[in-house]
């Protein structure tokens, strides 16, 4: 309770812990759910799923033409094959970024978002300015994340109104020919897969 | 539904504000909303589409001012009361009164384990009813659809021009799955728009946007 109480404080929120607590206990009682394997699903979402997955996902395309090639031409197949700890559903699209076109990925209607490859959502991909204006000022939003294309660049923003999910492929930063995978992954960041990032250029990692 | 849950294009919302090093759950009850929800779907308890449209049932003000999980945890009393398989009083005394409804299955910690059950999104494909209507290329009007009930149209979306960009193949429907009226195939094709014909003469010319269309949202163009 008190780190709850710390981060949004306000006494409305410790209510919204005990009513959780109260329907956690009457799913329990009633043998609907299984407390243990709550926390294994949380642990998971903590420790095993998240951006790192995409993160080798897009590393591996950079390297790997054929495989890029698979992952444009069916996602989760191409995921799938790689045997991530995190199965991916069926439903991954790849698009990827060009010096003439920029992808964005937004879900005005919910938060739809591929937690199989990049984890759960961050809160403003989630929040209503980020729904709100993607689609419409996707270039001011762009701005808000310290990101400028250039005027000419296309942009192309991908509402995830069904359950298609959609992957950003980022363009590879120059300067890292012949570098591993590992190594290509550290550049590739959750909000370069959802389009509202670059990746790191290759001074930033060690 | 018409509902403040359909922010595409809205504005005042102000600025996107990115958290540095945001923890993966803000509080631990939100990790647990999460995983009774997980949880609730593996049984069977009720689509997806029947959980989005009873937050997009929230009032206004609540939808707007709760947050992400808090909307989820609202939709998942609502559901477990309206579906019969918990009651308001048991809601309100924190335990259970009476027993239970019965599920076919229940996801364990095994199945967790596993990483096979429980953690992985079902497929929403199905086999096809008829041939596609429509291929890439084809320009396809939207119609101008305005249900009470659960849809995946966007309003900002509704009676416009675009093309046909992929067909994903046959889908489950949410509009009918929310009101459990059936899985109801159709073909689900993205549907990319200039932004002229969305925003209007002074948008992005630029720009792009594309939403996911089932095959009753369109018409030929």
């Amino acid at each position: 309770m008190t780190e709850h109480d710390q981060h949004e404080g306000s006494s409305e929120l410790s209510e919204t812990q005990l009513r959780v607590r109260a329907l956690e206990t009457v799913l329990t009682e009633k043998g609907y759910i299984d407390p243990a394997a709550l926390d294994l699903i949380i642990e998971a979402y903590e420790t095993k799923i998240g951006p790192h997955t995409g993160a080798r996902v897009v590393a591996k395309a950079w390297r790997d033409p054929a495989f890029k090639r698979a992952l444009l031409d069916d996602g989760s197949k191409a995921v799938r094959a790689l045997g991530h700890e995190s199965r991916v559903g069926d439903h991954l699209v790849a698009v990827e970024n060009t010096p003439a076109r920029h992808n964005m990925v937004v879900c005005t209607l919910c938060s739809c978002y591929p937690w199989d490859v990049l984890g759960l959502p961050p809160v403003w991909y989630k929040s209503a300015p980020y729904r709100s204006r993607a689609v419409k000022d996707p270039r001011g939003v762009l701005a808000e994340f310290g990101i400028k294309l250039p005027a000419s660049t296309e942009i192309r923003v991908w509402d995830s109104t069904a359950e298609t999910r959609f992957l950003v492929l980022p363009m590879r930063p120059r300067g890292t020919e012949g570098w591993s995978e590992e190594r290509l992954a550290q550049l590739i960041t959750r909000d370069a897969m959802i389009g509202t990032g670059l990746p790191k250029r290759p001074e930033e990692v060690a | 539904m018409d509902g403040v849950h359909d922010m595409g294009g809205m504005d005042g919302f102000g600025r996107v504000e990115p958290e540095s090093n945001e923890p993966v759950f803000h509080a631990p009850w939100e990790g647990r909303v999460l995983a009774m929800q997980r949880s609730l779907g593996y049984a069977g308890a009720w689509p997806i589409d029947a959980s989005r449209f009873a937050q997009e049932q929230l009032p206004p003000r609540t939808y707007l001012s709760a947050s992400y999980y808090q909307r989820w945890a609202l939709a998942m009393e609502r559901n477990l009361v309206e579906r019969g398989y918990a009651g308001a009083d048991e809601l309100s005394a924190g335990h259970a009164l009476r027993g239970g409804k019965p599920f076919a299955r229940k996801l364990t910690p095994d199945l967790v384990k596993d990483g096979k059950e429980g953690m992985t999104r079902g497929s929403f494909y199905r086999q096809a009813q008829a041939p596609a209507r429509f291929r890439p290329g084809d320009r396809v009007r939207t119609k101008n659809i305005h249900p009470p009930t659960h849809t995946r149209l966007p309003r900002y979306a509704r009676g416009r021009t675009g093309v046909i960009e992929l067909v994903h193949g046959c889908n489950v429907f949410p509009d009918t799955m929310a009101i459990d009226k059936g899985d109801n195939p159709q073909w689900l094709y993205t549907v990319a728009f200039e932004a002229k014909e969305l925003w209007g003469p002074d948008a992005d010319p630029t720009l792009k946007v594309s939403i996911d269309a089932f095959e009753p949202y369109l018409e030929p163009a």
